[in-house]
């Protein structure tokens, strides 16, 4: 009768060592270590990236410094010249991830629920999911006008398929035994989807969600390449045909800063809605 | 909801020319056969057998989990036809939502049914106490050992105060210390509860310790389906000389010594 116990981690294994004083010593040393080893290849590189630039190891012509990249930012920032692309280029991939959630989610649910409707869409969906987006754009640009609203919707495209077919997949996955438990209950179909089928499809709608993330800023660097005037992907490539290299991986590195914040949020909210599978819960 | 004190439970059981076959690799493979039995409000019946000889479909039937091809199943006078709130199910796994709490997991079956969460919350609370795990009413079954889990799922069943409990193995997959202490638990549950228990199991002891009555499944389809009662006083002690008997002549009907 006791509690399964959940390992605690180096913190408390040094807590379990003989000496009093020093556990906290310890367990500064235990996170500075876990520190290290977690994001030591990353601060060398970006080390070996600002010695190799300034010493002349690297081209700095192509590889600039990473002070100036970083002063480059800042003063696209603070001057507001990179500001406004930051958040057109939000706005057009924003709106496009979450049409495509908003219809994706519900639809794969649907499809996940009712096999008829799924063996039905399945090839569709199969065949205009292996049609690229990319080769897609020149249609929607005739079709829409090479305004916002091809962009957005050739990013929605794109965005559509990673979390419809995870949600459909996750659906499909349930534990077919704790739907006839529930039904043993004598819950309705509707009860037993919405307290079983529901929160058992979480963690697999995001998967589908993190991928669709990364989807939307990859789509959207792409169609912000062609005919656009403004936008992260705009500044990349105008900043290239300028020769304003800093700036050009100053937009880069905004670009990697919001795909790494996208996924930071998701993680988030996964995290907050399936509490239940935290070990730190314990 | 009124039957929190509802004395005038029933639960009886009959099985009329009972049969079930399934098509496996093209044949057809009959599990039961012209199965006939009564079993009356408030016993207690276990089902031994060799694997495949049809137990735990019999119970999947008594659940309305499946349909016999022929034959019928009533439960006080009323035949079965699906599911029904009548009875409850216990399966060999736990079967918990990951996602609820030991509460939440011991209320659902009351919830689903449209009793409000409060209400539900404070009858759960009443059985988690009886399987004895009222410490562990917020853990998340993740949390819980087999045993506790398992315990869980009685308790969920117990909540939804069912005529008939139906348990398809459900000490199997534990470990032979815990499980002789389920096995009191069950006994001292059913007396509590005064409910009809039916119970698939594989072991013979476990048979022997919890049953009214033994219904023994042959493997071979020809043969009769027998029953043998277990006249022994309750608490019943597993190393008296008339228990051993019983299970030495239970042991022999399956060719065992």
């Amino acid at each position: 009768m006791t509690i399964q116990e959940i390992d605690s981690g180096p913190v408390g294994a040094a807590r379990t060592g003989e000496d009093r004083i020093a556990p906290t010593l310890r367990a500064v040393a235990g996170r500075a270590g876990d520190f290290v080893t977690r994001y030591g290849v990353l601060v060398g590189f970006i080390a070996l990236w600002q010695v190799g630039s300034v010493q002349g190891w690297i081209n700095p012509a192509v590889f600039p410094p990473i002070d100036r990249i970083l002063a480059a930012l800042w003063d696209g920032l603070v001057g507001g010249s990179l500001l406004e692309d930051v958040a057109i280029s939000l706005q057009r991939s924003g709106i496009a991830f979450a049409a495509a959630a908003a219809l994706g989610i519900p639809l794969g649910l649907f499809m996940g629920q009712i096999p008829v409707v799924e063996r039905a869409l399945d090839p569709i969906l199969q065949f205009f999911r292996q049609t690229s987006a990319l080769a897609l754009y020149p249609v929607f640009i005739l079709l829409l006008g090479l305004g916002e609203t091809s962009k957005v919707f050739v990013i929605f495209w794109a965005t559509l398929f990673p979390v419809l077919l995870a949600t459909i997949g996750g659906v499909k996955e349930v534990d077919r035994k704790l739907i006839e438990m529930s039904a043993t209950f004598g819950a309705r179909r509707l009860t037993t989807f919405r307290r079983v089928v529901l929160p058992a499809s979480i963690p697999p709608i995001f998967v589908g969600l993190r991928l669709s993330a990364t989807t939307a800023l990859l789509l959207l660097i792409a169609s912000e390449m062609i005919g656009a005037r403004s936008g992260l992907g705009f500044q990349v490539m105008n900043a290239q045909y300028n020769f304003q290299i800093p700036k050009m991986f100053a937009a880069i590195l905004l670009l990697a800063l919001l795909g790494l914040a996208a996924n930071a949020i998701l993680v988030a909210l996964q995290r907050w809605l399936c509490r239940w599978a935290d070990p730190a819960n314990s | 909801m009124t039957v929190l004190n509802d004395d005038i439970r029933r639960g009886e059981v009959m099985i009329r020319d009972l049969s079930k076959s399934f098509a496996l690799k093209g044949q057809r493979l009959t599990v039961l056969r012209n199965l006939s039995l009564d079993i009356a409000p408030g016993e207690s019946l276990m089902i031994v057998g060799p694997s495949g000889c049809g137990k735990t479909t019999l119970l999947r039937i008594l659940a309305g989990l499946d349909v016999p091809d022929s034959g019928e199943v009533r439960i006080d006078g009323a035949p079965v036809l699906g599911v029904g709130t009548d009875r409850a199910v216990i399966f060999q796994e736990p079967r918990l939502l990951p996602w609820l709490t030991v509460l939440g997991n011991v209320a659902f079956g009351l919830e689903v049914r449209g009793v409000p969460r409060t209400q539900a919350c404070e009858r759960a609370r009443r059985y988690i106490r009886l399987v004895g795990l009222a410490e562990f009413e917020d853990a998340f079954p993740r949390q819980l050992s087999g045993g506790m889990a398992q315990r869980v799922g009685i308790a969920r069943a117990l909540t939804v105060q069912p005529e008939i409990l139906l348990l398809d193995e459900p000490l199997g997959a534990l470990d032979a210390m815990t499980k002789i202490t389920m096995q009191e638990e069950l006994a001292r549950i059913w007396r509590e509860e005064e409910v009809t228990m039916v119970m698939v199991t594989h072991d013979l002891e476990e048979a022997i310790y919890l049953a009214d009555r033994v219904l023994v499944l042959p493997g071979d389809k020809g043969a009769q389906v027998a029953l043998v009662d277990i006249d022994l006083p309750r608490p019943r002690n597993r190393n008296e000389a008339r228990f051993v008997k019983y299970r030495q002549n239970l042991m022999a009907r399956f060719g065992l010594h």
